[in-house]
């Protein structure tokens, strides 16, 4: 295969109408290395890169590529010269099967003056590159039915199939599990020794400070350190990136309602609960003032056993109580009226309406309360006012559409939303998912602050770390089983991982 | 916080971009009028303005309920069929009571209360197959579309039904009465205009609405009850059709195959030229109200000139449909 090429920027401007996102960014790309891209959300990290892979043009610097200034058109432009992004929401056609994936709009063809598609050769090409990024599911299978790490990887096949000497990363481990991430890590580690270039773009540090042999932190729109990962610590990092000293991630952790208050009753008892396909036989309690984690790999039933709970799916048995009483939960609503609310992993497409205003979110769960019988857009008003206070929203303009909020602060509205009725028990599914690591920590301070104040929380989180700094105690889940609930001193990376995937 | 001067340029040049969007159907109405106003000196005339709002009244007052239907996501391809069927089931029924109840009064009343129960019944017939049965809206109301016209045809024998006399007399003053110089038909189109915009702005059920067009699944996860915001929204749809149709039978007293037609076609292009998308979400019953009496301006210029044939009024209103469509892409 031929070098990788060299990559430097300079000087790089970007602005979106007068709203400027990049301010002169300087830096090369370390080429055949991986290269670690850090900085909170909004930093432009995603806007450099889109740059480099021809789906945005500068607004001013240059871009060199082996010392010749470059502007590529598209992306198809850039993919010419080897350079590939991976976005975080796949481009995959979901109905199409891999192989047709792979070759979407390259695709091979034959007789008549190209007019039919030569098949055979596609599906032997595919099932080699599928073959080298460790993917085993067969190439006519649709995508529709692989889960998410396996897309992931026909990403990647894609890419190396276009022969990309350079493939940008974003957030590749966002929705994967500790197993696949490794996987994805050996495939990253194989690449490199073939002389691509990596970027990997992330707000895990444990992982970058594993993967990555160079790091560049961005802040507001600048290139502010470059540094190899071995010279930096997590802590460095961190720093780096907020710009101010950071201090401890997680909060120190209250002692556990389980262990101190013997009299105290579990708010929320779950007894055999059955999701048909997802979820077996769960039983669980949580009382107030818990913070209870749910673990577990990616399809292990976790998402649809609270969606269960929650009757927003079909549930086959099993009892719950709610603060001693035996309860039927239909749907939602029964859900929010006996006080259980549930913050979806998926903001944009459960959690919250991004071309809605913020006080329409804030309210929606609770809006009766603002009905006598009209709406009182000015008691909303000042709803949000005192949750953007008290969960630190940051925001220039309280009117603006949710969308136009960094992803953090619109997790902390999704948050916001969800406790908005007051609930006595809350389930948030992946509350950190891709929020920067400032606003990271705010939510963490929040989450502590409202168990002490007698709330229980349910946390289901891929991140170990998150689980362990941060939960009373941890339930783990396999293939919809309930294997163990570990107490705060069983708690280590280890034992999770051992019991999530059936090792122990 | 840091203050931002170039963030803060951008979110007022935003809002104003809003504000002219939103105004862009009250613009696009005053320039017709001065256009009709210079082509034709009868158009200004207080006579001309009346009866143009006068036949704007039933695709208005459906165009109301029309718009509730696309905001929360759905479409309604059905109700110049309903309105047919409802006219025509109406008059049947009086004609058979009126000699039994005696009272003409008491006849039309009680055919005025069926075509509001009608509407209802079909709009709930319509919410239920779309959210119990599960079927694309534009499925279902395609379906009823042909159902309601066939059933009427067959009903009317492919001829006309015609209310009797005596109750012709008694029912006419609803469409031909006026009040304070204003007539009925526009002051019942006010009503539910403003009626509409109090529930679609200042109620839970409007919120609903809004929400489930913006995202059905954030909704749903929110705890709305999405099946039943989506029914009541055929509902009342079903029953703006009511109301428009009791205004409309005393307006010639028969209902013929030929009743309503292309009625969606003008209420759906009237929600949508003021401004609603038509993937749900957002929109506002004044853009609605400004849309229906904008393409009742159109089709009153091309009467009043010669310049388009005014067989061609249905054209011009799918042309300015696609049009609007068209403009809309690129927003959001």
């Amino acid at each position: 295969m031929s070098a990788a090429p060299h990559i430097e920027f300079r000087g790089i401007t970007k602005s979106f109408g007068p709203v400027q996102v990049l301010h002169g960014v300087d830096f090369a790309l370390p080429t055949g290395q991986v290269l670690g891209l850090l900085g909170e959300n909004g930093a432009g990290k995603s806007t450099l890169m889109k740059i480099l892979a021809g789906f945005e043009g500068a607004s001013g610097g240059s871009l060199l590529i082996n010392g010749q200034p470059q502007a590529f058109s598209s992306s198809r432009d850039a993919g010419q010269q080897g350079i590939v992004l991976i976005h975080q929401e796949f481009s995959l056609a979901e109905d199409l099967t891999i192989a047709q994936n792979l070759f979407l709009g390259h695709e091979k063809k034959r007789g008549w003056g190209g007019l039919l598609l030569d098949d055979v050769t596609m599906h032997t090409e595919a099932q080699a590159v599928v073959a080298q990024v460790g993917l085993t599911a067969d190439v006519n299978t649709r995508v529709k039915d692989l889960i998410v790490a396996e897309k992931q990887l026909v990403e990647i096949a894609r890419a190396l199939l276009r022969k990309a000497r350079v493939l940008i990363m974003d957030e590749p481990t966002a929705t994967l599990t500790p197993i696949e991430t490794e996987r994805l890590f050996g495939l990253m580690r194989q690449l490199k020794s073939e002389g691509v270039t990596l970027v990997y773009i992330s707000h895990k540090l444990d992982e970058v400070e594993r993967v990555t042999d160079q790091v560049v932190v961005m802040r507001d729109g600048r290139c502010v350190a470059q540094q190899s990962t071995v010279s930096l610590s997590r802590r460095q990092m961190a720093n780096l990136m907020v710009g101010r000293e950071l201090a401890d991630l997680y909060p120190p952790k209250s002692t556990s309602p389980a262990d101190t208050a013997s009299g105290m009753a579990p708010v929320l008892r779950v007894k055999d609960l059955c999701v048909p396909g997802w979820a077996q036989d769960i039983s669980f309690e949580v009382r107030p003032g818990e913070i209870l984690g749910f673990a577990g790999l990616v399809g292990a039933g976790r998402t649809e056993l609270f969606e269960g709970l929650m009757g927003l799916r079909p549930c086959s048995a099993g009892t719950v109580e709610m603060q001693g009483q035996r309860q039927t939960i239909r749907n939602p609503r029964d859900a929010v009226r006996l006080g259980l609310t549930y913050l979806s992993e998926d903001r944009k497409g459960k959690g919250l309406h991004v071309n809605f205003g913020l006080q329409e979110n804030l309210t929606l769960m609770a809006l009766e309360r603002y009905a006598s019988p009209w709406l009182q857009p000015a008691l909303e008003h000042q709803a949000l006012v005192q949750a953007a206070e008290e969960f630190g929203i940051r925001t220039g303009n309280l009117r603006g559409k949710a969308s136009s909020l960094s992803g953090g602060n619109q997790q902390k509205v999704a948050l916001a939303k969800v406790l908005h009725p007051a609930p006595k028990v809350v389930v948030l599914d992946e509350p950190t998912r891709g929020v920067d690591v400032g606003a990271k920590r705010d939510i963490y301070l929040l989450i502590q602050k409202l168990a002490s104040q007698g709330l229980a929380v349910v946390i289901i989180s891929s991140e170990l770390m998150e689980l362990i700094g941060l939960c009373h105690r941890v339930a783990v889940m396999r293939a919809g089983r309930l294997q163990t609930v570990l107490t705060s001193q069983q708690l280590t990376e280890e034992e999770l991982i051992a019991h999530a995937t059936g090792t122990h | 916080m840091r203050p931002e001067p170039t963030k803060t340029t951008s979110i007022h040049a935003s809002q104003w971009l809003a504000k002219l969007q939103g105004t862009g159907p009250v613009i696009g109405l005053v320039v017709l009028c001065i256009v009709g106003t210079l082509l034709n000196s009868n158009f200004a005339t207080l006579d001309n303005i009346t009866n143009v709002l006068t036949r704007t009244a039933f695709i208005g007052i459906i165009a109301v309920g029309m718009c509730f239907v696309i905001v929360s996501g759905g479409i309604d391809l059905s109700v110049g069929s309903m309105a047919a069927l409802i006219a025509g089931s109406v008059i049947l029924c009086m004609n058979a009571l009126g000699p039994k109840i005696g009272s003409p009064v008491a006849t039309v009343a009680l055919g005025m209360v069926l075509a509001l129960v009608l509407g209802a019944a079909f709009g709930l017939a319509h919410g239920l197959l779309i959210t119990k049965g599960r079927i694309e809206p534009f499925i279902v109301t395609l379906g009823t579309l042909g159902i309601f016209r066939a059933y009427l045809t067959y009903f009317s024998n492919g001829g006309a039904i015609t209310l009797d006399n005596d109750l012709s007399d008694v029912y006419s003053p609803v469409y031909y009465g006026n009040l304070v110089g204003v007539p009925i038909p526009v002051w019942v189109f006010l009503v539910v205009a403003l009626l509409g915009g109090v529930i679609l702005n200042r109620t839970t059920f409007g919120r609903y609405v809004q929400a489930i067009g913006s995202n059905e699944q954030v909704a749903r996860y929110a705890a709305v009850d999405v099946d039943r915001v989506k029914v009541l929204t055929y509902v009342l749809l079903g029953v703006c059709v009511g109301i428009a149709t009791l205004l409309y039978v005393p307006r010639l007293g028969s209902a013929s195959p030929t009743t309503g037609i292309l009625w969606e076609l003008e209420a759906i292009a009237a929600v949508i030229v003021g401004g609603t998308a038509l993937k749900g979400g957002a929109g506002t019953i004044t853009g609605t109200v400004v849309g229906a009496v904008l393409l009742s301006v159109i089709s009153n210029i091309l009467n009043l000139t010669s310049i388009i044939s005014v067989y061609l009024n249905a054209a011009v209103q799918g042309i300015v449909i696609i049009a609007v469509a068209f403009m809309q892409r690129s927003r959001r």
